[in-house]
């Protein structure tokens, strides 16, 4: 018998533990109110700055769930609760609007569509990519990076077309594991976002380019129909355009709404 | 008969609650896709490719494992010596790493610009986004979970029967072949159906380390990823096969070997 006391205390000592958890969290109307974000991977940094601000100003806990704007759009669609959603595209925001799932899109920013190498490789052009045996990393087609490299590469001739696509090895699932490849020195090339080569702070290098290949990229938001803090989650699709969000977002290297 | 006390009562309701929730997800899959569906999903380009390429990787890796794996658990089994407790401990290592982790740590040891990248280059290896490298991280991360129950089987066999093949003149690396391992035989067998499972589902050391390329590098677990997104029927059937496959796998190791073989641990 004498052995079960310290078990029992053990857990009397973890229901009480529970309950304090409880009644900080359940408090209401004084603690702050949570706030679900879904955000294309290509925020993270900058999101995450403005955070806590938006959660001062609005007294409000931020959740930012970070992912490739299509997994994100597949959560929604799955029912998932979210009180934001900003997507690294247009057309997925609007395919989501017109499913009844998502309130108007917001055209927030822009991105610029670029070539990254590694700061040292001799890689500095279109034509270097399309030579043979250029390990070229991009998006898989199912993610708006890969998409937009394919509608890029499109308008390229078609020979030069044809020899880039010959070339890539890998269709990875997120901009984050194109960067990761390259900054391995795995993979030559790819195609990312200029802020995504910002944020590798100089490992990589974004080679612009040609305006005929139409590297400017919209970026939308809204608020899921379903949110359970539909005015906090308008706030927050509001501060991207306008406050500390807007500001990170520029400071990260995202142009303002078209 | 007595009535089944109400400790056996708890007993059962906590059974019914893990059964419920480890079945539940599972037979959803199947309830979510009609076998027409199925069956039309994998006749879609690239489906049989990863399929194909699955099967190939992992009994590559298996057959690695088992050729290498064997003898060193052999030995971590049969001899003592300084520091095994630690040897022991450092092969157990990937069985608790996060895949991620994983991924990371062959980048940086066997990738292009890790410790021994320029080696590997050097030797005409290529790894990364190569079947190759598949095959290193399936290897990576399913091996420990033979050699740890394939020491486990060795060491439970009676000393005495290697002894007596020894004292009829049987070498000890005969005595291994002839006696050890068919005695060992059902550990090692569920020590393999472990493994084989483990790599049939690796995804996120593959991805990292081998990138994501049809019929190269993207097995079913990354094509079920490429299609959650865009295509969620596509991507439930391959869950589907990959359930189908992994359950085949685990029926045969039992039918063939006696349910002792996964039921309990050995000893």
């Amino acid at each position: 018998m004498k052995r079960a006391l310290p078990l029992a205390a053990a857990v009397v000592l973890l229901a009480s533990g529970c309950a304090d958890d409880e009644a900080e969290g359940g408090d209401g109307s004084a603690g702050p109110t949570r706030l679900v974000v879904s955000a294309a991977s290509s925020m993270t940094e900058a999101l995450q700055t403005c955070a806590p601000e938006f959660e001062r100003a609005e007294n409000a806990d931020v959740r930012l769930s970070f992912a490739g704007s299509d997994e994100l759009a597949a959560q929604i669609r799955q029912g998932a609760r979210v009180d934001a959603y900003a997507a690294a595209n247009t057309s997925l925001p609007e395919e989501l609007n017109g499913e009844g799932l998502l309130s108007e899109p917001v055209e927030f920013a822009t991105n610029e569509f670029v070539l990254a190498a590694p700061a040292d490789s001799e890689i500095d052009s279109v034509e270097d990519v399309a030579e043979a045996g250029t390990k070229v990393v991009v998006g898989s087609e199912s993610v708006p990076i890969g998409s937009y490299t394919r509608e890029s590469l499109a308008r390229l001739p078609p020979a030069q077309e044809e020899a880039i696509l010959a070339n890539v090895v890998s269709n990875e699932p997120d901009v984050k594991g194109i960067v990761g490849k390259l900054t391995q020195g795995a993979g030559d090339a790819g195609f990312v976002y200029v802020t995504d080569v910002n944020a590798t702070g100089g490992d990589l290098k974004a080679i612009d380019l040609p305006e005929t290949l139409a590297p400017q990229v919209a970026y939308a938001a809204g608020v899921p129909t379903e949110a359970r803090e539909p005015e906090l989650g308008q706030a927050f699709v509001e501060g991207l355009t306008n406050g500390p969000c807007a500001d990170a977002l520029a400071e990260a290297g995202f142009g303002g709404a078209p | 008969m007595r009535r089944p006390g109400g400790f056996t009562v708890l007993l059962a309701l906590c059974l019914a609650i893990t059964l419920t929730f480890l079945t539940l997800p599972i037979v959803a899959i199947f309830l979510d896709s009609s076998p027409a569906d199925l069956i039309r999903s994998l006749g879609e380009p690239g489906a049989l490719d990863a399929l194909w390429l699955s099967l190939r990787t992992t009994g590559i890796s298996i057959a690695i494992i088992l050729l290498v794996g064997t003898p060193a658990a052999y030995l971590l089994a049969t001899r003592s010596f300084r520091g095994k407790a630690f040897v022991v401990t450092l092969i157990e290592l990937p069985l608790v790493l996060p895949p991620a982790v994983a991924g990371i740590a062959l980048l940086a040891a066997v990738g292009p610009s890790g410790i021994l990248g320029g080696t590997v280059e050097s030797a005409g290896l290529e790894l990364t986004f190569a079947t190759a490298g598949v095959v290193v991280a399936l290897t990576f991360v399913a091996s420990p979970f033979y050699v740890r129950q394939a020491m486990a089987a060795f060491a439970s066999v009676d000393r005495v029967l290697l002894d007596a093949s020894r004292t009829l003149g049987a070498s000890e690396s005969r005595g291994f072949l002839r006696v050890m391992i068919p005695v060992a035989l059902p550990g090692l067998v569920a020590g393999t159906a472990l493994a084989l499972g483990r790599a049939l589902g690796e995804f996120g050391a593959t991805l990292m380390f081998a990138g994501s390329f049809e019929g190269i590098t993207q097995t079913v677990p990354l094509a079920i990823y490429d299609r959650f997104s865009t295509e969620f029927d596509a991507a439930l059937a391959l869950s589907a096969v990959l359930v189908a496959v992994s359950a085949a796998i685990l029926l045969s190791v039992k039918l063939v070997h006696g349910s002792e073989v996964l039921g309990g641990a050995p000893r």
